[in-house]
């Protein structure tokens, strides 16, 4: 027992941003799941990581509400930015959707209360790790409910034909915003918890780098169902601490990661399961034609 | 009538491809839309369905002004269609099309779903089910759509398109692909399915399956109806004859 205990007091951090890259994780999921690329869920991050910290601070707003009220300022932020940035497809909406993110960033930059380029400092350790997990529970119990529903059916035939998704009455636009603020609400939440995590936070955490590390987990992972991103998450956060003595290379780990996944998953890590199934049948199939 | 198209008119740059176009379909019957390649056909069903809007004119469906609705609406009111190309969902298997195309009937079960029992969809799988049944998928239901041979996904196509529960449904050229055995069920089909209050707007170059499927005719020339009638009509007619059907082997 002294074992666990040990362990958990050395990666007590570690397993905590574990859990956080998981929460982000999933919130790029949604929108993924939908065949949507976007690159905002840093800069919601951010909101929800900004707005919990400076209520806690200057109103003393009990955590959990700081928290919510975190994540409606996100969704509240993410419901007329994608009303506009959903005219637009593909890349033009990655991109779209990363200026939302440099312009935050350079709005933390600029303003006093949110402590310009020094950000916020000493902010209370409030978050446990069963916040963590429990959120994480949660949400990934949503997301796999939501998943099977005419919701997760209507995201999924967006995502392989979006003019046969409208044909079957989806409101194609409707569908999209959703996954959006979904995405933005989980992605602030995980800000948030975050925040009391760290102690500190400043604009730069929030900025293009985070941003495409949220979409790293969830690809490498695989988008095919939500176990994916939390096991892409987990990998990726874990093992360059695990493997300190590479510390040095870890960008470059990171890239290998992705790099092989990309070339020889490009479904993800939790298609290797599938993937064997899907032999055996083609062997079968073979067999069935000889 | 279940469809009117008044004066419907869609430009693309300085192609008009669907010039003043009068088009009035009475329900529970086949209409035809034939005419040569470029005539306009395809244009004018995406201006039905709405995934194109008109420039000018007007488009009544079940009496009611639907000029300008998106495809997502005019489903909802009634009108499905099917692809020239084949539009299916491919990384989904054959049911999971099929209760795509039940969107607009089912209830939205997010919510309910997360009690961790509720929510079944027995009855729209069922449905599902049922429709591919009748389309001759029953065995391939849980095959990945993208897997299946064309004929199958064509097919698979009108039981999507069925499962909507429409008033009107838009074929545009089902048969293509098709070999003669395939084609004849496909005419089966769409008979049985006008049998039971189905009107259908059949666009195909297949001219003897258009004949043998459809009551009325219209034809189409360079984005304009050059004439419209029974079948015999059509087939008697120097017009046609002269637009088109003079270098198709007419039966």
């Amino acid at each position: 027992m002294d074992e666990i205990g040990d362990f958990f007091a050395a990666y007590s951090t570690l397993i905590g941003f574990v859990g956080v890259s998981a929460l982000l994780a999933l919130s790029v999921w949604v929108t993924l799941y939908a065949g949507q690329l976007t690159l905002g869920n840093a800069a919601f991050m951010g909101i929800g990581a900004y707005v919990s910290a400076l209520l806690g601070r200057h109103l003393g707003t009990p955590f959990p509400i700081a928290l919510a009220v975190g994540a409606l300022a996100a969704g509240a932020t993410a419901a007329p930015l994608g009303l506009t940035v959903f005219r637009l497809r593909g890349v033009y909406l990655a991109i779209a959707t990363l200026a939302f993110g440099e312009v935050l960033r350079v709005i933390l930059l600029a303003t006093p209360i949110t402590g310009k380029g020094q950000g916020l400092n000493g902010i209370p350790p409030k978050t446990e790790l069963w916040h963590i997990y429990l959120s994480l529970a949660v949400v990934a119990y949503v997301l796999w409910r939501v998943q099977g529903s005419t919701v997760g059916r209507a995201w999924a035939a967006i995502r392989e034909d979006e003019t046969a998704a409208a044909s079957q009455g989806i409101a194609v636009r409707r569908y999209k915003l959703g996954a959006f603020v979904a995405g933005a609400l989980v992605a602030a939440w995980a800000g948030g918890l975050s925040a009391h995590l760290t102690f500190s936070i400043e604009p730069n955490d929030f900025a293009f780098s985070k941003a495409v590390q949220i979409l790293v987990f969830a690809v490498v992972g695989g988008i095919p169902n939500p176990l994916g991103p939390i096991f892409g998450a987990a990998l990726l956060t874990a093992l360059p601490e695990l493997l300190r003595p590479l510390k040095d290379y870890r960008d470059i780990l990171q890239g290998l990661i992705l790099l092989l996944v990309i070339i020889y998953l490009p479904r993800g890590l939790v298609t290797v399961a599938q993937l064997r199934r899907t032999r055996r049948l083609q062997e079968i199939g073979a067999a069935d034609v000889a | 009538m279940l469809l009117e198209a008044i004066r419907i008119t869609r430009r693309f740059g300085g192609v008009v491809a669907v010039n003043a176009v009068d088009l009035a379909v009475a329900p529970r019957q086949a209409f035809g839309l034939i005419g040569p390649n470029g005539a306009g056909k395809t244009t004018l069903v995406n201006l039905i369905s709405g995934h194109l809007r008109a420039d000018g004119g007007t488009i009544r469906f079940a009496e009611a002004d639907v000029t300008g609705s998106p495809p997502h609406e005019l489903t909802t009111r009634g009108i499905a269609r099917t692809f020239q190309g084949v539009r299916l969902f491919k990384g989904l298997s054959a049911i999971e099309n099929v209760l795509v195309g039940r969107h607009v009937r089912m209830r939205a079960d997010a919510v309910r779903r997360l009690w961790p029992r509720g929510a079944p969809d027995r009855a729209d799988r069922d449905r599902a089910a049922a429709l591919l049944d009748r389309v001759g998928l029953a065995q391939r239901a849980d095959a990945l759509s993208g897997e299946l041979s064309y004929g199958d996904q064509r097919r698979l196509e009108i039981a999507r398109a069925l499962a909507s529960e429409p008033r009107l449904l838009l074929l545009d050229e089902p048969a293509a692909g098709m070999n003669p055995t395939e084609t004849g069920r496909l005419r089966e089909l769409m008979r049985a399915l006008v049998d039971e209050g189905l009107t259908i707007l059949l666009i195909e170059h297949d001219v003897r399956l258009v004949m043998g499927t459809c009551e009325r005719i219209a034809v189409l020339n360079f984005g304009r109806k050059i004439a419209e009638g029974p079948p015999a009509e059509i087939q008697g007619s120097a017009v046609v004859r002269e637009a088109y059907l003079g270098s198709e082997d007419v039966a």
